[in-house]
């Protein structure tokens, strides 16, 4: 069974369309990039999944259940929707750390908050919180930044930034983790470790859909491309395939584009 | 005489600072109340904050103060809420300058919330973070850092302000320095003590002043 599974998805602004008729699935274990030119409908598909935007009409299933439903008001309650959420990571383009804390506290203060929740929170509370930080920690050394863990935000460089958002993601274990053109944002010197960091996320098959410009890196990494073009997917397949051979002309000519460039 | 006077006018500083401590303590947190007032996504409770808060704004503190302090005992059955003497100038002034200060307060609250990146909320929702965790743990300092400035303006220009109090006689450090021209303590026709007051709020204007820079450079860790 899927994943996720997104079945007819629609969202517009006025009357402008962002997104069409949207159906996709996704596997567990597997990365997903979307490609496709500015105001295609990427960023705003990723938001939806995170119920950043909602959707017009469609519906969203994670592992079976539904967990977004149009024409199902129950399913977009506000208090539910905060738990729904943690289905999904997201790893924005201007990474949004929060300035006023360390690395370290970015990646835990989400958990720490969470586990406020949890009925044993006032008996355990040290070694909850004590546990939060381990985890964090691992996070940040796996993302190669042991030594920037009590950093600010303003001191590390934006590729290190990127990465802090990257684990932060990753502190909630959730099922999918969502990049939104994760090095756009970047000096090109700094994409690198950035890309490298995905790319060994995707070796260790966590479940992916990232938002790219990137085409060698959607080849390489991802096991399946959707290429978006206003508002529509216009193609979606292994990802070899849909950049190296792409079936549909107007893939053949966004990707032509790329390649002169 | 010297010692009378300083006697007199400490006395009447204290009132002052006292006023300014309640306008403070009252107008801090209202002000946020407002501001939330006036960013509120149901429009009738939006538009009558900023009605409120345009009232507030457009007319003189003063005559804020004679309304809040005379009106009541003309139009309240039971006469003037306020109680006798004093105490009821004094509750009387922290009424009207709680309420005058906090519609100041809620409009640079307002910039300073509207001034975070809405990418900052848009985290801490994906994070899966309340509404109230967002504002008190990501928004809050963000904002504060941001307004600090404006605020420290608007508090030291409280700290003069507090003399209007005077036009319903609360006895603060202006009154006090007035009497000994007018005539009490058994001296009259005496001006300096009335341009003396003016030392006292230097001083603790320049206090206040080393307070907020020390403030501001506390916040200089994060952008």
């Amino acid at each position: 069974m899927a994943i996720l599974e997104v079945q007819n998805i629609e969202k517009h602004f006025g009357a402008t369309r962002v997104l069409e008729d949207i159906s996709f699935s996704l596997e567990q274990g597997q990365a997903l990039a979307i490609i496709g030119s500015s105001g295609s409908g990427k960023t705003t598909l990723l938001r939806c999944l995170n119920f950043l935007e909602t959707p017009n009409q469609g519906k969203i299933s994670v592992a079976g259940k539904v967990i977004f439903d149009a024409a199902d008001p129950a399913t977009q309650r506000e208090s539910e929707v905060r738990k729904k959420r943690l289905h999904f990571g997201m790893v924005f383009q201007s990474f949004n750390l929060f300035p006023q804390y360390t690395a370290l506290k970015n990646v835990t203060l989400a958990k720490e908050l969470l586990s406020q929740e949890r009925p044993d929170f006032k008996q355990n509370k040290k070694a909850i919180l004590e546990e939060i930080q381990a985890e964090g920690r691992e996070l940040l050394r796996k993302m190669g930044l042991s030594d920037r863990a009590n950093h600010f935000p303003c001191q590390l460089s934006g590729g290190q930034q990127q990465r802090v958002a990257i684990a932060r993601a990753l502190a909630l274990k959730p099922d999918i983790l969502c990049f939104d053109e994760p090095t756009s944002a970047l000096d090109p010197e700094l994409t690198g470790e950035v890309l490298k960091v995905i790319r060994s996320l995707a070796e260790q098959k966590t479940t992916m859909i990232i938002v790219t410009h990137e085409m060698a890196f959607a080849r390489d990494v991802a096991d399946q491309v959707i290429f978006m073009d206003e508002g529509v997917i216009v193609e979606q397949g292994e990802a070899r395939q849909v950049i190296e051979n792409p079936r549909e002309e107007r893939t053949r000519q966004f990707l032509s584009r790329y390649a002169e460039n | 005489m010297f010692l009378t006077v300083i006697g007199a006018l400490n006395e009447g500083f204290l009132q002052t600072l006292k006023l300014f401590a309640v306008t403070l303590i009252g107008a801090v947190p209202l002000g946020l109340v407002v501001s939330f007032g006036s960013m509120s996504s149901f429009p009738p409770l939006r538009w009558l904050t900023k009605t409120v808060v345009w009232i507030i704004r457009g007319t003189p503190l003063m005559l804020q103060l004679i309304i809040i302090f005379y009106i009541p005992g003309y139009v309240l059955p039971g006469g003037s809420p306020w109680p006798s003497g004093e105490a009821g100038r004094f509750l009387a002034s922290a009424v009207a300058f709680i309420i005058n200060y906090a519609c100041y307060f809620s409009e640079i609250y307002r910039g300073g919330i509207q001034g975070v990146p809405v990418g900052q909320q848009e985290a801490g929702q994906v994070l899966g973070m309340t509404r109230s965790q967002i504002f008190f743990h990501v928004t809050l300092l963000q904002m504060v850092k941001r307004i600090v400035p404006p605020m420290s303006n608007e508090i030291i220009t409280l700290v003069k302000d507090t003399s209007i109090a005077r036009i319903i006689s609360m006895q603060e450090i202006i009154w006090a320095g007035y009497s000994f021209l007018k005539g009490s303590h058994g001296y009259s026709g005496l001006l300096w003590p009335l341009f003396f007051t003016g030392v006292y709020y230097l001083v603790f204007n320049g206090a206040l002043t080393l307070l907020f820079g020390w403030v501001e450079k506390k916040l200089d860790y994060f952008r």
